[in-house]
């Protein structure tokens, strides 16, 4: 009996090893070599596009790690080389859409550039005459300027009554809330609410720039509000109770002390929530109206922006037709480099006016 | 001593702190009251369309209204259905996969889609992504006509509410992936530290630590891209070739319109009585996105308050 029982193998590192087998830390490259080998391959075998090609580099190359360390390293191992292989695809797949789209409007659009299309308007431009987008830019430069004079003073005041005064008011709660949901609004309903709002003035069948600019504040002023109301927050306490401390009052305090700390990130808020107010279309398409002319006057007449240009200049080219798709091309191409350099300019703005620790 | 302790008082009630007080909650009312302005505008200039829809359209609003709500939500929910799993991917990536230095620069490729105007991405659905659809649409039509949503007979343009709802999909992705990522990235590094100390893959680790912590957090924002997708109006306006049909199927030149894209299409147009009805349908358009949004928010304020207690 005491024989059979040493003759039976305790269970040992031989049944429940410690170690298995493991991929090689250059797996995913030699795959993905593969991958893109066989994707090529039967890619000019069957005679499919560059397309076909990446779709069968990135499905090979997703079946070839998972099946690899499936069959080496067990399931659980296979099942996470699955998703994380599935993961980088979306992301893949998901830019795919945005580099398309900046080749189309560069290719498109940078033909139509030159001296003429920034400093012509389309007032009596027929056919391929030169035109060009000088009215928009116009429309567009005043009417968003319009919209951040009414939004940044609002915006900004309404995050120091959150933040400063109303931290546990029923109505700071309520704004909160509110201004959660605003962000929310479509922003033709900000158009439609605009001109509900200007008919009653100037009767039916209203356009006007300054509507626009109402309409875009609608839009704006959630986003200043929720960027300064994060900055205001990281305001440390110390600093406004040093400055209580020394018999500065409180209003003083916020524009002296709590203001200049939390600039940069102001700052930077705003000028993200003008890059995403100027392109902008459904609203101006129903207030600001369209035309071919300059207006430099807010508050009369038809405005042109650039978005309801590239709209029209679209979609009633007139004939022929290719000069004015040519000009919404370039005129898209000039909006997408605003709100590119907005973009760009908010981090620059970020950086240079953050506060000085003096350390 | 008590001209002192006067002074202190006066100090409390100094006139700048008033004017400056006064001046915040103000500011704090405008935007009550704005919000409070588009409802009321909206029911103000509305109402006469609802009541006057018989002489405008020969039928009641809500058989004029209803075909565009369809759309909107059909078109809404197409887009997120795809954009969904995308965005939970690419937050992911950012939050979890990508090694720390790639992590910022890939945050920011994805707001750049953010960046593009809404317009463009109109102009780009029409001229590019339609016509890459079209072979598939054949396809679809020609092996799965069985399936209501690919009946057939496939658009030739490629500008169906399919392809309407791929290019909102498109818009609606950064915000969805930018909320989702902040709150993956929220989980509590213990949380994740413990279920790979026992021995959990990082797939385990994500599956069993992150998405029930954020569970509530993806909820919302999936609803957030809703409400984006369901007001978006110059994308589907330019894509959509409409003919205010109700019909399941996705692939065919004749589609349902949208209520932003029908207003946008004809506003510039109406006159009279028909710019109440735009507006009405306005109206409708705000109540949905309102609840949707209201519902997102509420979702994430109430597990924000459980997470705290």
């Amino acid at each position: 009996m005491s024989q059979t029982l040493e003759k039976k193998p305790a269970p040992s590192r031989d049944a429940m090893p410690l170690s298995g087998p493991r991929m090689p830390g250059s797996a995913p490259y030699l795959v993905a070599a593969a991958a893109l080998a066989v994707g090529v391959g039967l890619g000019m075998i069957l005679g499919g596009g560059l397309i076909a090609m990446a779709i069968l580099a990135g499905l090979t190359f997703i079946v070839g790690i998972t099946v690899w360390a499936w069959a080496l390293e067990g399931r659980r191992s296979g099942v996470d080389r699955l998703v994380m292989s599935v993961v980088w695809a979306a992301f893949a797949v998901a830019l795919v859409p945005l580099a398309s789209l900046v080749w189309t409007v560069l290719s498109n659009g940078i033909p139509a550039l030159s001296a003429e299309f920034f400093t012509y308007s389309m007032r009596g431009v027929i056919g391929d005459e030169p035109g060009g987008i000088y009215h928009a830019l116009i429309g567009t430069l005043l009417i968003t300027l319009g919209a951040t004079v009414i939004s940044v003073p609002v915006g900004i005041m309404t995050a120091i009554y959150i933040v400063e005064y109303g931290r546990t008011a029923r109505l700071a709660k309520a704004i909160t809330f509110l201004v959660d949901v605003m962000t929310g609004i479509p922003s033709i309903v900000a158009g439609l609410f605009a001109y509900a709002l200007f008919v009653l003035i100037f009767g039916p069948g209203v356009r006007l720039g300054f509507g626009g600019s109402v309409a875009l504040s609608l839009l704006m002023i959630p986003v200043v509000v929720r960027a300064t109301e994060e900055m205001l927050k990281l305001v440390p306490d110390e600093l406004r109770e040093a400055s209580y401390a020394l018999g500065v009052p409180k209003w003083r305090t916020i524009v002296k002390v709590v203001l200049p700390t939390s600039l940069s990130g102001i700052l930077t808020g705003v000028t993200l929530a003008i890059a995403r107010v100027i392109g902008e279309t459904a609203p101006l398409l129903i207030i600001a109206g369209s035309t071919d002319s300059v207006n430099f006057n807010l508050f009369a007449d038809r405005m042109q922006t650039l978005p309801v240009f590239i709209y029209y200049a679209y979609t009633q080219p007139g004939v022929p037709p290719d000069p004015s798709i040519e000009r919404a091309w370039g005129a898209a191409l000039v909006l997408i480099a605003i709100v590119m350099l907005l973009n760009l300019l908010a981090r620059v703005v970020g950086k240079v006016f953050a506060p000085k620790t003096g350390r | 001593m008590s001209t002192t302790i006067d002074e202190t008082r006066a100090g409390g009630r100094r006139p700048g702190d008033a004017i400056f007080k006064g001046t915040a909650i103000a500011a704090a009312l405008v935007i009550l009251l704005a919000l409070a302005g588009v409802a009321v505008f909206l029911l103000y200039e509305g109402i006469p369309g609802i009541l006057g829809a018989r002489e405008e359209t020969d039928a009641s609003f809500v058989s004029y209204v209803w075909p565009l709500v369809y759309g909107t939500l059909v078109a809404a929910l197409i887009a997120l259905v795809i954009a969904t799993p995308f965005a939970v991917g690419m937050a992911l990536v950012i939050s979890h996969y990508a090694p720390k230095r790639i992590a910022k620069p890939l945050g920011y490729v994805v707001d750049l889609l953010a960046a593009v105007p809404s317009v463009v991405y109109g102009v780009w659905g029409i001229t590019v992504l339609g016509p890459q659809l079209v072979p598939l649409y054949r396809w679809l039509a020609d092996t799965v006509p069985w399936i209501p949503f690919f009946a057939g007979p496939a658009s030739t343009t490629g500008r169906t509410i399919f392809t309407a709802g791929v290019v909102l999909a498109i818009m609606i992705l950064p915000i969805i992936t930018a909320i989702c990522r902040e709150i993956f990235a929220q989980t509590p590094t213990l949380h994740q530290e413990a279920a790979l100390a026992l021995g959990a893959t990082r797939w385990e680790m994500i599956r069993m630590a992150v998405f029930p912590y954020a569970r509530s957090g993806m909820i919302s924002a999936t609803m957030l891209g809703l409400g984006r997708a369901l007001g978006e109006t110059m994308a589907v306006a330019l894509v959509l070739s409409a003919s205010g049909v109700i019909t399941l199927n996705f692939i065919s030149s004749t589609n349902p319109s949208t209520i932003a894209a029908n207003i946008a299409l004809r506003f510039p147009e109406a006159t009279g009585l028909a710019v109440n009805l735009l507006i009405a349908s306005g109206l409708v358009l705000f109540a949905i996105t309102f609840a949707v949004n209201f519902a997102a928010r509420y979702i994430a304020g109430s597990s924000a308050r459980r997470m705290s207690r």
